[in-house]
C-alpha cells in the first residue's frame, strides 16, 4: 500500500450566547416546550421582516478579532434558498458574498509540534427549527423554537492532517469562544457542531483529492472515530482503483460507520442573492475599537500571567486555564483570600480527584469562590487541620455546604485545650510503658505509634505539631 | 343621510368632527353603497361589515372623548389592499394558496390607521401577489373599471383604485412595486402616491419584491392622499429598510403655488409607444404648470429605456424567494393529493399559484441560478444603479419630473393576459421610479375619446413628496374632479 496523507478542513457552527434571537426578540433559551419560543418573525409569517440583533454582530467581531481575522467593515446578509419544513421562510438568512470576518488563523500544538490552522471566513446566520418524528401518529412535527437562534459558521482552511490536529483545533477554538463569552460551546446541546471535510492523497502529491463532508458527530471522540473511519474508507476506494465521490455523509457513531446523504450531482442550487430586507452592515472604526476594548483576556495570555503573577507552575496554569469556569474560580478565590498556591493546590488535587470520582466536568462545579476561601482561612487560622479540611472540602464540593457551619455542626474544630491534650498524652504514656522503653532505647518508630494513639483519642481534631511537641516534653519526665 | 359617500375623506372627517355625521352613519352609508355596487365592480374580497360597525362605535366614543382631535381622518371608512396583514381578518393576496390565511398580527400601517381612528371597511381585490397590471390575475375574479365595466381597473391595486373611484371607500391603501398604485389610479381616474422607498413601513405587507415594494394612499384628490400619507409614514423599528426623517407633515405642502418650480419632461417618456391622446393630455398639463409660473422643459433620460427588463429581473428574483414560504406546510392551501414531503410542496404550489405568479417565480429562480446570476441579476443591479444616477442628475436641474403614468388608458378585460410581454412593457413609465426608490404621484388629467381617464405622473427626488404634492395640488386647482357615472343597482348584493 502507498503512503497516504489526510487533508482536513472544518466547518464549525457555533450558537451564540445572545439572550434573544438574531432577527426578533424571542428568547434563545435551550429546551422549553415546543413552539413556545417563537413569534411571527421567526416562524416566517407572511409580511414579517427581520431586524438584526446588534449583539450578534459584536460577538462575530469579537470571535473574528480573537481568531486574528480581518473584519469586513462593510458586510451584508444574503439569502440561501431551499425548501425544508424546519425552515419556515424557505430561505436562510446567511452571508455568502461578504462574510463578516476573513483570513484568520489559530495556532495549535500537538505532539508533532506547533502549527497555524488558517481560518478562511466566519459568517453570521440563523439556525433552523427541529423536526420531530411522532411514531404514534406516523407524522413529523416541527418545533420552531430554535428557528432564528444566531449562529456563526467558522470555516477553516484545509490545513489539518490528522484527527489529533482536528481535536487540538476544536479544543482551542472552543476555549477561545468560551473565554470571549460568545458561546457556551456545548456539543451535546448542539451549540457547537463541526462538519468535517476530508480528502486523502498520496504523500508528496500537490493536488488535493476529492473530499467528502461528514456531519452528525456530537463529541470529540466521535469526531476522531469519524475521521479514522472516513480516511480508511477513502484509501480503500483508491486502493481498489475506485473513485471517491464528492458527497455529504452522515456519521453514525453507534454503527461506527458513515452513510451517504447526498452527492454533489444532486446538490441544491441555493440561488444566493443579497437579502433585500436588511440594509448592509457598516462597522465603523469606532465600533470596531469599542469591541476591541471589550475583548477579555484569553487563555494564552491568562496562562502566562498566572505563571508570572501568581508564581504557579506552568502545568498548573495550563490545567486551571483549560476551563473558563475553573480559571474564574481560581482568580476569584485568590482575590478573596490571597494564597494563590494554596488555591491552585485545592483545585489541582482535591477538585480534580472529586471531578474524576463523580465523573463530572469542571464546567459544572457548583461551589463558590467564597466557600473555598473560607475553607482556606479555617486552615490558616489553625481552626481545622488538613485532614479535616479535606473532609470538609468534599462536603463543600458535593453538597455546597458552608465550611464554617459544617465544621461547627460536626464538631470538627481543632481542640486547642492544652490541658486535655496533656492529660490524654499522660494517660497514653502510662498505658504503654513498652513504647516508652522502645523510644528510650532509640526506636523512633515508637514515637509515631504514640502520636497516632493520641490523635485517635483526640478524634483527629488536634494539631499534629502540638502533639509532637508535648510528647517530647512529657517523655523526658518518664 | 344621503350622498355623503361622494364626499372626499377630509370633507367627511370634518362633518364627523363637527358632529354633523356620526361614524356609524358614515359606515352604514358606505356599507350600503358597497351592497349596491360591488356586485358590478367587485372591488372587495372581504367586506368587514360586523367589524366595521363595532369599530365605528368605538371610534365615535374616542371622538366624543376628544381623543382623536388631532386626526382629520377619524371615523372615515376606508379600504385596504388584501396583501396587508389584518389581525383576525383573512389576508389572501388574491391567491388560492392563501385563501384561508388569517394573520396573527396587524401590519404597521394598520396599527397607524387604527391610532388615527380609521375604520377599515374591507380588503380589496388585487392581482395575485400583486403580480399583474389589470387585477385579472386574482384567483377570486377580476375587478371592473367604474368608468366602463368592460375595461380593467389596472393593477395590481385595482380593487383599491376601483373602490375609491366607485365611491365604495373614501380612500384606500395600495402597494406599488412597479406602478401598482399609480397605474390603477390612472386607469380609474383617481389619485395615488407611491412614496419614497423607506417612507412607509413594509412590516405586514406580504412581500412581492422587497427592495421595490412601498405602501401608499389612493384617494379622490391629492389632499386626501397627503393626509393619509401623513398617518402611515414614519420610521418603524420593525422594518430595517424604513428611514427616519424629521418631517412627515405632507398636508403642509397643499399649496397652490408652482411659481419658479423647475419641471423636466423626459423626451423618453413621450416617444414611440405612447398613445397620441395621452401625449396631448400630458403636454396640456405641462401648459397648465407653465401658465402657473413653472419652468417646464424637455430633457433626455435615456437610462429609463432599460428599466423594464431590469425591473422584471430584480422583482422576479426577489419574488421567487419571497413566495417560497407558501409551501402547504404551515398555513394556507395544502393539496389533498400527496405522498411524502416533495409532493406536498410540488402539488400545493402547482395547485395554489396562478399562471402569472408561476411565470414570475420561474423567471426569478432562473436569473438567480448558478451560472446565470452575473448575466442577469447582477447586470440588472448595474442597470438599476445607472437609472438611479440618471435621476440624480436630472434632479440637479429639476424639482420634479412630469410624464404620463401609462402609455395607454385602461385596456378591455381579457386583452392583456394573452400577451404578457406587452403587459410588462406597459409598465415602462412607472418601474424606473421603483428601481430608483423615488416618490411619484399619479393624478387624473383628462379623459380620452373612449371616456377613460388619463393619468399624469409627477416624480420627485428622494423624500421630495412635498414637491410633488404641491405640484399636484396646484394642478388640481386648475380643474375639477370628474367622477364616473356609477351603477346603482337596488337589488345588488355584496359579491
Amino acid at each position: 500500500m502507498k503512503a497516504y496523507e489526510t487533508v482536513l478542513g472544518l466547518e464549525v457552527h457555533v450558537e451564540l450566547a445572545t439572550k434573544t434571537k438574531i432577527f426578533c426578540s424571542c428568547t434563545t433559551q435551550f429546551g422549553g416546550e415546543q413552539n413556545t419560543h417563537c413569534c411571527p418573525v421567526c416562524t416566517g409569517m407572511p409580511g414579517t421582516l427581520p431586524v438584526l440583533n446588534k449583539q450578534v454582530v459584536e460577538y462575530a467581531i469579537a470571535a473574528g478579532l480573537a481568531l486574528d481575522c480581518t473584519i469586513t467593515q462593510k458586510c451584508r446578509f444574503d439569502r440561501k434558498n431551499y425548501f425544508y419544513p424546519d425552515l419556515p421562510k424557505a430561505y436562510q438568512i446567511s452571508q455568502l458574498y461578504f462574510p463578516i470576518c476573513r483570513d484568520g488563523g489559530i495556532e495549535i500544538e500537538t505532539e508533532s509540534g506547533k502549527k497555524t490552522v488558517g481560518i478562511h471566513e466566519i459568517h453570521m446566520e440563523e439556525d433552523a427549527g427541529k423536526l420531530v418524528h411522532d411514531p404514534w401518529g406516523d407524522c413529523t412535527l416541527v418545533d420552531y423554537n430554535r428557528c432564528g437562534v444566531p449562529l456563526i459558521e467558522i470555516v477553516s482552511e484545509p490545513d489539518m492532517r490528522s484527527a489529533e490536529e482536528v481535536i487540538a483545533y476544536l479544543e482551542k477554538l472552543k476555549l477561545i469562544l468560551q473565554y470571549l463569552g460568545v458561546s457556551d460551546c456545548k456539543m451535546q446541546e448542539g451549540s457547537l457542531r463541526a462538519d468535517i471535510n476530508l480528502s486523502v492523497r498520496e504523500v508528496g502529491a500537490t493536488e488535493l483529492g476529492t473530499r467528502t463532508e461528514m456531519k452528525n458527530m456530537n463529541s470529540f471522540k466521535a469526531i476522531a472515530r469519524a475521521i479514522e473511519g472516513e480516511r480508511k474508507r477513502q484509501i480503500e476506494l483508491i486502493e481498489y482503483g475506485k473513485k471517491v465521490i464528492q458527497e455529504t455523509r452522515r456519521w453514525d457513531d453507534n454503527k461506527d460507520n458513515s452513510f451517504a446523504m447526498r452527492s454533489k450531482e444532486d446538490a441544491q442550487d441555493y440561488r444566493y442573492f443579497p437579502e433585500p430586507d436588511l440594509p448592509p452592515i457598516e462597522i465603523s472604526d469606532e465600533w470596531l475599537e469599542e469591541v476591541k476594548k471589550k475583548q477579555p483576556e484569553l487563555r494564552d495570555e491568562k496562562m502566562l500571567r498566572y505563571e508570572k503573577e501568581f508564581d504557579i507552575p506552568a502545568y498548573d496554569a495550563a490545567i486551571i486555564t483549560g476551563v473558563k469556569q475553573l480559571a474564574a474560580l481560581f482568580e476569584e478565590t485568590v482575590a478573596l483570600c490571597g494564597k494563590p498556591k494554596e488555591v491552585s493546590n485545592w483545585l489541582m488535587v482535591e477538585t480534580m480527584r472529586l471531578l474524576k470520582e463523580q465523573e463530572m466536568e469542571a464546567e459544572n462545579i457548583s461551589f463558590t469562590p467564597m466557600q473555598l476561601a473560607k475553607l482556606i482561612k479555617l486552615i490558616d487560622e489553625g481552626k481545622i487541620n488538613r485532614t479535616v479540611a479535606k473532609e470538609v472540602f468534599e462536603q463543600v464540593f458535593k453538597e455546597n455546604v458552608e465550611p464554617e457551619e459544617y465544621v461547627e455542626k460536626h464538631g470538627l474544630g481543632m481542640v486547642n485545650d492544652d490541658g486535655l491534650l496533656r492529660s490524654t498524652i499522660e494517660r497514653i504514656l502510662s498505658e504503654n510503658p513498652q513504647s516508652i522503653a522502645d523510644y528510650k532505647s532509640g526506636k523512633t518508630k515508637a514515637m509515631g505509634f504514640l502520636v497516632g494513639q493520641t490523635m485517635k483519642e483526640m478524634k483527629g481534631k488536634a494539631d499534629p505539631g502540638k502533639i509532637n511537641q508535648m510528647l517530647n516534653e512529657l517523655l523526658r519526665t518518664f | 343621510m344621503k350622498n355623503i359617500t361622494t364626499l372626499s375623506a377630509l370633507e367627511l372627517g370634518k362633518l364627523i368632527k363637527n358632529k354633523e355625521v356620526t361614524v356609524v352613519e358614515a359606515v352604514k352609508a358606505q356599507l350600503e353603497v358597497i351592497r349596491k355596487r360591488d356586485a358590478s365592480y367587485h372591488c372587495y374580497l372581504t367586506v368587514m361589515e360586523q367589524e366595521a360597525l363595532a369599530r365605528a362605535k368605538e371610534v365615535q366614543k374616542q371622538i366624543d372623548a376628544g381623543e382623536l382631535d388631532f386626526s382629520p381622518l377619524a371615523g372615515v371608512p376606508m379600504a385596504v389592499k388584501d396583501n396587508m396583514c389584518t389581525k383576525g381578518t383573512n389576508t389572501t393576496c388574491a391567491s388560492k394558496i392563501l385563501y384561508n390565511f388569517t394573520p396573527p398580527y396587524d401590519a404597521t400601517v394598520i396599527e397607524k390607521l387604527n391610532k388615527a381612528g380609521a375604520v377599515i371597511i374591507g380588503k380589496t381585490n388585487m392581482d395575485e401577489f400583486a403580480m399583474g397590471s389589470t387585477t385579472e390575475t386574482s384567483h377570486f375574479g377580476e375587478t371592473k373599471n367604474p368608468w366602463n365595466t368592460a375595461h380593467v381597473p389596472g393593477g395590481s391595486s385595482g380593487g383599491s383604485a376601483s373602490a375609491v373611484a366607485a365611491e365604495e371607500a373614501f380612500y384606500a391603501l395600495g402597494s406599488d412595486t412597479g406602478g401598482s398604485i399609480r397605474q390603477p389610479a390612472s386607469y380609474c381616474g383617481v389619485t395615488g402616491i407611491k412614496p419614497t422607498y423607506g417612507t412607509v413601513s413594509r412590516y405586514g405587507l406580504i412581500a412581492y419584491a422587497s427592495s421595490l415594494d412601498q405602501i401608499g394612499p389612493i384617494g379622490r384628490n391629492i389632499s386626501d392622499c397627503a393626509a393619509v400619507l401623513e398617518v402611515i409614514s414614519g420610521y418603524d423599528p420593525k422594518d430595517s429598510t424604513s428611514i427616519d426623517k424629521d418631517s412627515y407633515s405632507y398636508t403642509e405642502a397643499l399649496v397652490d403655488d408652482v411659481k419658479g418650480m423647475r419641471i423636466g419632461i423626459p423626451k423618453d417618456y413621450l416617444g414611440a409607444g405612447l398613445d397620441a391622446e395621452i401625449r396631448k393630455s400630458i403636454l396640456n398639463a405641462a401648459e397648465v404648470f407653465r401658465s402657473k409660473g413653472a419652468i417646464v422643459e424637455e430633457f433626455d433620460l435615456t437610462a429609463v429605456n432599460y428599466a423594464v427588463p431590469a425591473y422584471y429581473v430584480i422583482a422576479c428574483a426577489e419574488a421567487s424567494s419571497n413566495l417560497s414560504r407558501f409551501d402547504g406546510v404551515k398555513y394556507g392551501y395544502r393539496t389533498e393529493n400527496y405522498e411524502g414531503l416533495q409532493q406536498v410542496y410540488k402539488n400545493s404550489r402547482s395547485e395554489g399559484f396562478g399562471a402569472e405568479v408561476k411565470r414570475r417565480m420561474m423567471i426569478g429562480a432562473f436569473v438567480l441560478s448558478s451560472g446565470y446570476y452575473d448575466a442577469f441579476y447582477n447586470k440588472a443591479l448595474k442597470v438599476r444603479a445607472i437609472i438611479n444616477e440618471g435621476f440624480q442628475k436630472a434632479f440637479e436641474k429639476y424639482d420634479i419630473i412630469l410624464g404620463p403614468t401609462a402609455p395607454q388608458t385602461a385596456p378591455g378585460l381579457g386583452e392583456s393576459l394573452a400577451d404578457p410581454l406587452k403587459m410588462y412593457l406597459s409598465d415602462i413609465y412607472t418601474v424606473s421610479v421603483n428601481l430608483a426608490g423615488l416618490p411619484a404621484v399619479s393624478l387624473p388629467c383628462g379623459l380620452d375619446q373612449k371616456g377613460l381617464p388619463i393619468g399624469l405622473q409627477l416624480i420627485g427626488k428622494h423624500f421630495g413628496e412635498k414637491d410633488i404634492i404641491r405640484a399636484a395640488y396646484s394642478f388640481e386647482q386648475a380643474g375639477s374632479y370628474i367622477r364616473p357615472t356609477l351603477i346603482v343597482s337596488e337589488e345588488g348584493g355584496i359579491a
